[in-house]
């Protein structure tokens, strides 16, 4: 089942870690947003392969929208 | 700042992102100019544009406020050769002590305790064994290239030590591109106190006591207070005396922080310096009665210090709470948004500064500061008094804050008996 990873919080994409293809174990950051000057990684809740990055660095999410997705 | 401005009859000009178009400080200030985007890189940390206001306005001396680039050596230099006065230390002074490792040495030098460890990134796990036998266990690996906490760890026995090392240097390498790493010795359950410091021209260095400053979470600080509750005589006498001796070793002109960890024993280490007016400078200003900005604003046209060391007293007792838009239930995780609703109290004791009003965004691009609340009284009772009840009326609605968790250390009974110490946010201390 593909799984939608969320922002949990409101931020500007700092950096996009993972891509297409990756596997990742859960905890792994898979993009690492910024907001007030804080670096908060948004992590993989369980481990799969990264099918889509939904999102480019510097683009700012609001708390709840999909910034990736787990095959 | 604008009210010391206006005190000595200066006129002010705010500086403002698009973000902050309609912040109250932009109102405040007699003239403003915008700078740039939100994004701070394009406006408030961009040298160029802060010095293109200044020309357009035709500014006499530029206040660095106490983030962005008031701790940037290279922007001091740039005002100075703009012919405009910076209204803080030389740049010189700011470029020695923000290169923490040139800072330990030059105190060490001076006289000034520092934390026994390496002077010098450790070469690899067999150098960090020798200098972790010198200094004696535990001791904590820091990145030499760090902050925040990232890349630090504790190590409690030389068993423990290769494989900590390596996953110290990992992180490190992952976090900021070098696993460079020292040595220092881990204390345990240190206090956080730091002295206001004061220099002029003529070289007259004076303090303004200290703040006690230990409940922190991420390496920040959230509850400020002076006097310091339970500082042996003797080891306040070392503080100051200690910082005192350490910015007239380099120097230091304008107000400036001298940051130490205080040991269970009442031994004491330079922490690092601070180079510019500090956030918690109020809790000072009340206890003492003297204003530290209008100082600044003398101090920096020239004229000597407006205080000789034996009229600065601690006369009343402080406390700084500082409200951040963050959520304390998740971790302190930021929480921007837009504040709907602001009622703050006011009364004997009560000052208050803010950024914000109903209605302001608390922005993604900015600190997560919105205000700060500080009680005083005659005694250290009668302000926690007035702190608990301040936060207890304090309304902030549209995200979330620290006033829940504020307002757990205040009814603590460690904070109430002043027996306070930089780890206790970590080991769970004030959770709900």
């Amino acid at each position: 089942m593909p799984e939608e990873i969320k922002a949990h919080i409101t931020g500007i994409v700092f950096q996009v870690i993972t891509k297409p293809g990756d596997r990742v174990a859960a905890g792994d950051p898979v993009i690492v947003l910024e907001s007030m000057k804080m670096e908060i990684p948004v992590e993989a809740p369980r481990a799969g392969a990264v099918k889509e990055i939904k999102v480019h660095e510097g683009q700012t999410v609001q708390e709840g929208d999909v910034v990736a997705v787990l095959e | 700042m604008f009210r010391a401005c206006r005190q000595l009859g200066l006129k002010t000009i705010a500086v403002y992102s698009e973000a902050d178009r309609g912040a109250p400080h932009v109102r405040d200030a007699d003239e403003a100019v915008e700078i740039g985007a939100a994004p701070a890189r394009e406006s408030y940390l961009s040298a160029e544009r802060i010095l293109a206001a200044a020309r357009q306005a035709r500014a006499e001396a530029i206040h660095p406020g106490y983030g962005f680039l008031s701790e940037n050596w290279r922007f001091a230099e740039a005002v100075d050769r703009a012919g405009i006065v910076f209204i803080g230390p030389r740049p010189e002074a700011i470029r020695k002590m923000g290169d923490k490792i040139e800072a330990r040495r030059l105190m060490a030098a001076a006289g000034v305790p520092v934390l026994p460890g390496s002077f010098e990134p450790v070469a690899d796990v067999g150098a960090a064994e020798v200098v972790a036998r010198e200094v004696g266990y535990p001791v904590i690996l820091k990145a030499a290239a760090g902050g925040g906490g990232i890349g630090m760890a504790r190590v409690d026995k030389a068993a423990d030590l290769a494989t900590a090392f390596a996953a110290a240097a990992r992180r490190a390498q992952a976090a900021f591109g070098t696993g460079e790493l020292y040595v220092e010795r881990y204390l345990e359950r240190p206090r956080h106190v730091e002295v206001q410091v004061f220099g002029d021209d003529s070289g007259t260095v004076v303090h303004l006591h200290e703040r006690e400053c230990s409940i922190q979470r991420r390496h920040q600080k959230l509850v400020e207070e002076s006097p310091a509750p339970n500082l042996a005589a003797a080891t306040k006498m070392g503080l100051t005396t200690a910082a005192v001796a350490g910015v007239r070793a380099i120097g230091y002109t304008n107000a400036g922080t001298m940051e130490f960890l205080v040991d269970q024993g009442g031994g004491f280490y330079f922490l690092e310096m601070n180079t510019r007016l500090q956030v918690e400078h109020p809790v000072t200003e009340e206890v003492t009665g003297l204003d530290l900005v209008v100082a600044q604003l003398r101090v920096a046209s020239g004229q000597p210090l407006p205080w000789r060391q034996d009229e600065i007293v601690q006369r009343r007792a402080a406390i700084e709470c500082r409200v951040y838009a963050e959520d304390p239930s998740k971790g302190f995780l930021p929480s921007p948004g837009t504040i709907q609703k602001l009622e703050l109290p006011s009364g004997d004791g009560i000052r208050i500064e803010s950024g914000v009003e109903a209605g302001s965004t608390v922005s993604v691009h900015y600190d997560p500061l919105l205000l700060k609340l500080v009680a005083h009284g005659t005694t250290r009772p009668q302000a926690v008094e007035r702190m608990a009840d301040a936060l207890d009326r304090a309304v902030v609605e549209g995200v979330q804050t620290t006033v829940p968790f504020l307002r757990r250390v205040v009814a603590s009974p460690e904070f109430r008996q002043g027996r306070v110490h930089t780890q206790m946010l970590e080991q769970g201390a004030f959770n709900a």
